[in-house]
Order: structure tokens, then sequence, then C-alpha cells
């Protein structure tokens, strides 16, 4: 079962979808109690990060810190990817899940804003999320700040300077890009999303 | 590298694809789940799914279509056509598109832009312009500046003139909140000539978001002009992919030889 996180940010259509085209069941909630009790939660979300705040009022970030202290398997995507990073220029004074150490910030002036598109997303080293993913594969991107490269990162993506495309901490994965909308790289990163034990 | 989009566009009226001459002599063009998903096999980036006839009797089977559609896609699916509410946006949203397309509705009241933007997300939705050639206009000067106002925003399926400023109407519609730009030259749509590339250009040097160019494809040629001299960040084609005229694959593989950076292979 995938609980999927709806903090009515977006559109969560495309997400089921693709965990219910790989056979998956999906529960898509916005009640903390359920996602406490979830083993494999994901956060998506699109636009902006001050639209993660709605998550810290629902109680749905405390609920997502006890499912992980649980070991749970957490995957976030795009915004929900930059939520697990400690804050964001593009909201400052929010914080964010803080798993991860690092701010993300606006791309560097010179590159065109936002990156939409299909880019290229190499892989850093051993990953259990990128498991069967070629490097390079083409993902598909949209979204106008960036995490930057830390020790976590296991597939960088470049757009003026390298940012982090996916993240992997334990049993926490983020990635930037759109799996569900991202061909068979992405399609093959939810199953392995969806295979790791918990 | 970030790549140049293939855009292939779906034209729907009842729930089957068609292709017309200027919405005339429309001919069975197949199935839009089927051709949806083979034009993503075949290479397609996105697909966009224009609903012509969009009556308040279709809106049913357009969600529908959708659904279906959207089913086995794993692309991005923009949806168009009719979209006159959040209502309206947020019903082809829960089928399952990832973005819908407006303009008439824009033109009436921009505030429907950061309305749909606000609910989800500015990446969401995209500003579609058809443009039309001033015919007093003056012919583009390529030493200098792109012609301060080369075309007027046509609404209604290209109907109705709305007096607006193409390009003015661009930077309008990206300060509300809209996330990509479609422009359709309706002087090109259909003549399979080629793709505006000055108006592409002067419209995407006034814009920060992503500019789609439509109308006039004809040629992989074509598609590298758009690219080069139209600054476009991606182009879109309806009908020549539907009868084999240019296979997207063999496209992509042209331009890529050309220099222009694809997703190929897949």
């Amino acid at each position: 079962m995938i609980t999927l996180v709806d903090y009515h940010a977006g559109n969560l259509a495309s997400v089921r979808k693709a965990f219910e085209h790989l056979g998956c069941e999906v529960a898509i909630t916005e009640d903390p109690e359920r996602v406490r009790r979830a083993r494999r939660v994901v956060v998506p979300g699109v636009g902006h990060f001050a639209a993660t705040e709605q998550l810290s009022r629902a109680g749905l970030r405390d609920a997502v810190a006890e499912a992980i202290a649980q070991g749970a398997n957490f995957l976030g995507i795009c915004v929900g990817m930059q939520w697990m990073f400690r804050d964001s220029t593009e909201a400052p004074g929010l914080s964010g899940l803080g798993v991860i150490e690092g701010t993300v910030e606006r791309f560097p002036a010179g590159a065109k804003v936002p990156h939409v598109g299909w880019n290229t997303l190499e892989s850093l080293g051993q990953s259990r999320i990128l498991a069967g993913v070629p490097s390079p594969s083409f993902v598909y991107y949209t979204h106008s700040y960036r995490a930057p490269v830390v020790t976590e990162t296991v597939g960088v993506t470049e757009y003026g300077a390298p940012f982090s495309g996916v993240v992997e901490k334990g049993n926490l994965f983020g990635v930037q890009f759109h799996p569900e909308k991202s061909g068979t790289a992405g399609l093959k990163i939810l199953e392995n999303f969806a295979r790791l034990a918990c | 590298m970030l790549t140049k989009r293939i855009i292939a566009c779906l034209d729907c009226h009842a729930g089957r694809v068609v292709k017309g001459v200027q919405f005339v002599n429309l001919r069975d063009a197949g199935d839009p789940a089927e051709l949806a998903k083979l034009h993503a096999e075949n290479g397609a980036d996105e697909i966009v799914l224009l609903d012509i006839t969009a009556t308040h009797e279709a809106r049913k089977t357009l969600v529908d279509t959708v659904r279906r559609t959207a089913r086995e896609l794993f692309v991005p699916f923009t949806v168009g056509g009719g979209i006159r509410s959040l209502d309206d946006a947020s019903a082809v949203f829960d089928a399952g598109c990832d973005k819908i397309t407006i303009n008439s509705a824009a033109v009436a009241d921009p505030s429907i832009i950061t309305a749909i933007a606000n609910r989800f997300g500015s990446q969401a939705v995209v500003l579609a312009i058809d443009a039309k050639r001033r015919r007093n206009s003056a012919p583009p000067d390529r030493a200098g500046a792109p012609d301060p106002t080369p075309a007027e925003v046509y609404v209604s399926g290209g109907r109705k003139p709305t007096g607006r400023d193409a390009v003015e109407w661009a930077k309008e519609v990206e300060s509300c909140g809209a996330g990509e730009i479609m422009l359709t030259s309706m002087d090109r749509d259909g003549t399979r000539v080629g793709f505006d590339c000055e108006l592409t250009a002067a419209i995407g040097s006034v814009v920060s978001i992503p500019v789609i160019a439509s109308g006039g494809a004809g040629s992989a040629q074509h598609f590298a002009d758009v690219f080069r001299e139209g600054k476009a960040d991606a182009a879109l084609a309806a009908s020549i992919f539907h009868f084999g005229i240019e296979s997207i694959g063999q496209l992509k593989q042209q331009l890529q030889a050309a220099g222009i950076p694809m997703r190929w292979p897949l």
C-alpha cells in the first residue's frame, strides 16, 4: 500500500495512476492518523515551497516524521523532495522536514527559469532507488528552485550548474523531477520504491 | 542538457481524433488513447489533446476521453478546448491530465489564470495564444529588433479578433501565473510552410516561461528553424504525425544530427 499525502498542492491523479499501473494499491489521505501508521509514504508537490506550510498546519508534518521514525519508506517528489531539506530561499523562515542538511535555492542568474522539460539524470554511485535505471536517463522536470548537491545526492542533473535530481538517505528518497511523467525511467524508480522492503 | 521538446497534438471531436483544414472536411484519424500511447512510444515528449467541439454536451465525453488517454500515458499530458472555469480545469485534472491550456476564458478574464495556477501550480497552466499577423504589419526586420507589434490575439477558435497585441498579452499572462505559452500562428496553421520564427522569437524575448511554437510544421528543417531562429523551447505538430509524413523518431534523429538537443534515444 502506497500512502499518498494530500495537502491540496496540485494534482495527485498522475502519481496515483502511475503506482496503480505498477500494480500497487494507493490510498490518498489527509488524515494524520493514517499517515502515522503508513509504511510507504509519498509526499508529492508542485508550485511554491510555502505550500508545505499546510503539512504543518494539518498535523501531517509530525505524522510523516513519526512514520519515518517507525521505519516507513518515504518518497518526496518535486516540492516534496525540497521539503526534505532544512529550508528554501523561496519561503524564508519556513522549515522543511530537515532530514537532509542544506538549503533549496533558486537557479543561478543566467539560467532561464523555470527549468521545464526533459533533462539528463546521471547516477552517482550506489543507489537503491535508481537500481536498474540507465545512466544517463532522460527525466521530466518543471521547477524554479533546486536542491544543492549534497552527500545524500545519488542522481545529478545539470542546468546552469549541477543540482540534486535524486537524494537517498536510508529509507528516505527524494526526486526533483516527476517520475510519473518520465517514461520508463520514471516508472522504474516508482517500482523500486514500491518494492523496497519496509 | 535540457532538450528541446517535440509535442504531438491530437485534435478531438466527440471522442475521436480528427484532422481537417480550418476545422472543415474532418477526417477520422483514430482513437485518442491509442494514438497518444503510440506517439509517446515513438518519441513524443509530450501529448496535447485539444477538444475542438468543446460544447457543453461534449464536456462529459471529453472527461471520459481524458481519463482513457491518461491511463497508460507516462509523459506530460495537456488538455485544452473550452476550459472556462476552475471547475472545468479541476474536472480534467481529476481525470489525469497534467496541464490545461486556456485561451478565450483568459482573454475574457485573466484572473482565471491566477485561480488555476494557485490551485494546481503554474506548471499546470499553459496559455494558448492564437495570433495572426496584422495585415499592415511591417515586414520583419531581420537585422534589428523584432517588429514591436507583429500580431493580434484571436479567440473562439480563431474566429474573433481581440485587438490585443500578442507580445503584450504574453507578458501579461506570465505575470498572472501562466507556466508556459503555446503560440499558434494562424497564418501558418495547416500550411506546412514552416513555423513563424520571428513571432515566436518576439514572444520568447519578453517572457522567461517556455514558449511552444505551433502552426506550420511540414519538415524537419522547419523544426530546426524554430528551435534556432525562433528560440522555441518546444514545437508542436498534429497532422504530420498522424498520417506518417514524418515519424517522430526520424524527426528527432535528424534534429539531433543537426546539433539540436533531443530526448533520443528514449
